[in-house]
């Protein structure tokens, strides 16, 4: 039976690990090879790297970590923020990346999908959508670009559908709401997300509790879990979540 | 020394990767002399079966390719490089493959979510000794929408259910493939190319593993 997946997320600045507390805040967490390796010994399924300075000079950084982590780390790796084009793309899997994750460019240029997918494979193109409900109760979400910043007034789920048209192999859904938050995901967003695509959905924004990730996977109806800040802090380890989920009968990968 | 044949595929840098850490002497290739000559050849692929077959064409590598597997030397298929060494597949609207095993990888049934992506189990159906030292049932990172079939075929070395059960492992003689990804999997995939490099006559870092 397919595993659900754990993934812990590293949002990168200037080379070292930070939290992003609803795109904000900036603790330091870390040197982000030590925690990728930490991660992997502690049962990660996969790990997600997010440059959130996406600078150019920034980029050279990114690259140089992922060759560091590549050489250690053997469980698939994606990588995100600041890539607008297939030479982007291309220089993020040579240097170890299984996966891009794509997100403002998706909206500026919704080519950028077809053209990884054709030159890459689908299985690289991941489609991440930041989403905010437009009001409390609605079951309207929209999507968001430049780090929460820039309303698009898109629908996330139509979002979510057109960029596995496209070509995505994956959809992340983050939910602005509930990042950073720690008081759980948007579950009723998840859910509608993956009642409407025929790819894996990952669930981000708002883990806290391993209660939490549970849900997600469960009510939510998603296929893997993206968490930051209840790893980085080691208020659980990965392996905790697992012996969690494993419990509540969510097949998990636990043999690592 | 092994060969990784080097035809523009995604994971080839991890393949090599994976090699160096368990310590094994391997090249870069697409030399049909240094493949016709290695003691163990490692065919990489990930993506879509047309530019699969499309960069081996565009290489001349199938002749090689062909010529290593009827030498009876050690040879590992990895996805797309498993999938290639089939009759044909479904993808792209029909794609010719090597046609050594014969079969049609076919795209996974309607109403499951793809590509199926992932950790999922691995069942050897009997001994198989690129899975030496691993548990039956061990999880492995998959990510591919089209599989291989039948799972009772006689070159079927382990099976993995995903709505169907697939060939995940093919085991002819020296003959390998994976459908999952190896390098991909932690420390029981780096236990593969250990197990795969020691069949090839090559000593490997046992801390490696």
């Amino acid at each position: 039976m397919l595993t659900r997946r754990i993934i812990p997320c590293l949002d990168v600045k200037n080379g070292r690990n930070v939290r992003g507390v609803r795109f904000s805040a900036d603790r330091d967490a870390g040197d982000p090879v030590e925690l990728a390796a930490y991660y992997n010994q502690s049962g990660a399924d996969e790990l997600v790297f997010y440059d959130i300075t996406a600078s150019a000079e920034h980029r050279d950084i990114m690259r140089g970590l992922l060759e560091q982590v590549a050489d250690q780390v053997f469980i698939p790796l994606t990588v995100g923020g600041g890539i607008r084009n297939p030479d982007d793309m291309f220089q993020m899997l040579r240097a170890g990346a299984d996966k891009v994750s794509l997100n403002t460019a998706t909206v500026e240029n919704p080519e950028i999908i077809r053209e990884g997918a054709n030159r890459f494979g689908s299985q690289c193109i991941v489609h991440s959508i930041d989403a905010q409900r437009v009001a409390e109760g609605s079951d309207r979400w929209e999507v968001w670009t430049h780090g929460g910043r820039v309303n698009t007034g898109l629908d996330a789920i139509a979002w979510a559908v057109r960029g596995v048209e496209l070509g995505a192999g994956e959809i992340v859904m983050n939910s602005i709401d509930a990042d950073g938050t720690r008081d759980g995901y948007d579950l009723d967003l998840l859910r509608a997300v993956s009642r409407s695509v025929p790819v894996p959905v990952v669930a981000s924004g708002g883990a806290g509790t391993l209660e939490h990730l549970a849900e997600a996977l469960s009510e939510g109806e998603a296929h893997a879990v993206l968490a930051a800040s209840i790893f980085h802090y080691k208020d659980f380890t990965v392996d905790d979540a697992k012996e969690y989920l494993a419990e509540k009968g969510i097949p998990v990968r636990k043999d690592f | 020394m092994l060969a990784i044949i080097d035809y523009g595929s995604g994971n080839m840098r991890s393949i090599e990767r994976a090699v160096r850490h368990v310590g094994a002497d391997y090249q870069i290739t697409i030399d049909p002399a240094v493949i016709a000559t290695a003691d163990g050849i490692v065919l990489p692929g990930v993506g879509a079966a047309r530019d699969t077959m499309t960069g081996l064409l565009s290489r001349d590598l199938t002749g090689p390719v062909r010529e290593a597997i009827a030498s009876g030397r050690p040879f590992l298929g990895v996805c797309m490089g498993l999938q290639a060494l089939f009759t044909d597949s479904e993808e792209d609207g029909g794609t010719d493959c090597l046609d050594l095993y014969p079969g049609t990888i076919r795209r996974f049934p309607d109403g499951l979510h793809i590509p199926h992506m992932g950790w999922n189990q691995v069942t050897p159906r009997r001994d198989v000794p690129i899975l030496e030292g691993i548990a039956p049932g061990t999880n492995f990172y998959f990510v591919h929408s089209y599989c291989a079939g039948p799972a009772d075929a006689d070159f079927c070395g382990a099976s993995t259910e995903y709505g169907v059960e697939f060939l995940s492992v093919l085991h002819d003689g020296n003959i390998f493939g994976t459908q999952f990804h190896p390098e991909k999997s932690g420390r029981p995939g780096l236990r593969i190319y250990a197990n795969f490099a020691r069949l090839c006559g090559e000593s490997v870092d046992p801390d490696a593993v």
